[in-house]
């Protein structure tokens, strides 16, 4: 990424000032880290006063100011900058290297100090330490500015998905309160049905909602211990075999004797349940869930097949999303808190793992799992997860 | 012509909204058809050949209210569509069909913000296809 910044040089000397024009103009400062190169471009101003008025109307992003000039000095100038607030970055040339000067200027917020006389390769070391400065300062504001958006994001999402079940519970009431269907109960039976599942699922985007904050916040205590992964997946399997047995979808679970891992028998039940009432929620009333567990070295991966409705490679690709639903006429009647996946997602990079996926629409969709066996840093970092395609 | 005889085509993918109005309108004494998607409203649109439709904007894509407003006119010039949208309150982006020009490219007679409030949809409704005869 190439970019320009603003130099002022404030000298009385001309000497001064036609030197780190001529220097600074030529100089391209690259930095690797922040895969930038910077190119200078240079004013000069020769007082205070032509400093501040260039500064008011052209703002730099760097200024080399001189500590002594003729009207008002170097250090009102910065004076006068940080009562305006502005972000610019400032370097204090001075003749004199007294420590006091060296005190009062960074006490007025200067980043930096050169000392006369000073060697053209002295001026481009400390304006390349003040740019980089400057970046990684930019890409700092950058950062938080995403992630406050990211945040509002979340929070509108949130609210939208909190009201839905609310209207549609109220609009339930207000028909039995005004007795639309009659004096007997028995007409509303589907109302009140509906009613208790859009509350459950509501409980559940709540109860997803603090598992998502507990994680992120990396608050929660991890209790890792020794886990037997099968005695997990079967408990996990439990949970859904009534639902199950309801559809008529069969359950598989190809065993490969004891697999055993370091692990939070919490989180690693969130990533099971996640996965396997999700095969079971979007499959077809007569398929069946097949969940493999493969011992690998160093490394123990869990897969999730079903015979579901499957997705297309675009909707796998969104799949991880915080609230990321697939909406179609396949899933209207699925509720879901949309934050599932996600908060697999995260748990897995708990464990340096990995989540896949391989779907085809109508045929059936596989999530495999990864864990490190030894419980993973618990650092959260970026997890690949690669989409699409058929299976195999 | 009763407002028995009337049929109103509701297309929502919200199952419990659609439930609800197809409640109260039938309460209201209009028969009622449900669809849940645009592809499904199309459909039954062709089959049950209603008075007047009731549409979401966003179904399985965010204008897909549009897209069948669009081909609902284009086979049936005369139908009456009334437009639901959570848009206003989602994006702050507000639709209305009040001039002549807005309802020429927007082919809905009217619209409603959701939350549905029923008698707003009634009278609605009641404008659209003048008072139950």
């Amino acid at each position: 990424m190439n970019q320009v910044l603003r130099i002022l040089v404030v000298d009385d000397e001309p000497g001064m000032r036609k030197g780190g024009d001529r220097i600074l103009s030529r100089f391209a400062a690259a930095y690797p880290d922040l895969d930038a190169e910077v190119a200078f471009e240079v004013e000069t101003a020769a007082t205070g006063e032509e400093a501040l008025e260039t500064i008011a109307a052209r703002p730099p992003d760097i200024l080399l100011l001189d500590y002594k000039l003729p009207g008002i000095s170097g250090l009102d100038v910065q004076g006068a900058l940080v009562e305006q607030a502005t972000d610019i970055l400032t370097v204090m040339v001075s003749a004199y290297s007294s420590l006091q000067t060296v005190i009062a200027a960074t006490k007025r917020g200067a980043y930096d100090f050169l000392v006369k006389p000073f060697t053209p390769d002295e001026l481009r070391s400390t304006v390349r330490k003040a740019a980089h400065h400057v970046l990684v300062h930019r890409q700092a504001l950058r950062l938080a500015e995403e992630r406050r958006q990211v945040r509002f994001e979340f929070i509108r999402v949130l609210g939208h998905e909190l009201k839905s079940p609310l209207a549609a519970v109220e609009g339930y009431l207000d028909i039995m309160q005004t007795h639309v269907l009659g004096d007997e109960i028995g007409p509303y039976d589907t109302m009140v049905e509906r009613s208790l599942m859009r509350i459950e699922g509501m409980r559940k985007l709540i109860l997803d909602l603090l598992d998502l904050t507990r994680i992120e916040s990396g608050k929660k205590e991890r209790a890792l211990a020794v886990v037997d992964l099968e005695e997990r997946v079967d408990a996990a399997l439990e949970l859904v075999r009534t639902e199950a047995q309801r559809r008529d979808i069969s359950l598989i679970f190809e065993r490969a004797g004891a697999v055993q891992l370091e692990a939070d028998t919490g989180e690693l039940d969130i990533i099971l349940n996640n996965l396997i009432s999700n095969a079971v929620k979007y499959n077809r009333d007569g398929g069946s869930v097949t969940v493999e567990v493969e011992d690998g070295e160093g490394q123990v991966s869990v897969s999730v097949a079903d015979t579901g409705i499957g997705m297309t490679p675009e909707e796998s690709e969104r799949l991880f999303r915080e609230f990321a639903r697939i909406k179609n006429e396949k899933t209207k009647n699925i509720l879901g808190s949309g934050l599932g996946l996600s908060i697999v997602k995260k748990i897995v990079a708990l464990y340096d793992g990995d989540v896949t996926v391989e779907s085809a629409a109508d045929v059936g969709t596989t999530f495999t799992v990864t864990l490190s066996r030894a419980g993973g840093t618990g650092a959260e970092g970026t997890v690949a997860t690669r989409g699409s395609g058929p299976p195999a | 012509m009763t407002a028995a005889t009337r049929t109103i085509l509701l297309v929502d993918d919200d199952v419990d909204l659609t439930t609800q109005l197809q409640v109260l309108l039938e309460a209201a004494g209009f028969t009622v058809a449900v669809a849940h998607s645009e592809r499904e409203g199309g459909q039954v649109l062709a089959e049950v050949d209603p008075d007047l439709v009731v549409v979401d904007l966003m179904m399985e894509e965010n204008d897909s209210g549009f897209t069948f407003c669009h081909h609902a006119k284009a086979q049936r010039p005369d139908l009456p569509v009334i437009l639901l949208t959570a848009v206003t309150s989602e994006t702050g982006i507000a639709f209305d069909a009040a001039t002549e020009e807005e309802r020429s490219w927007i082919k809905a007679d009217a619209f409603l913000d959701k939350p549905v409030r029923f008698e707003r949809l009634q009278a609605e409704i009641t404008r659209l296809l003048g008072a139950p005869a």
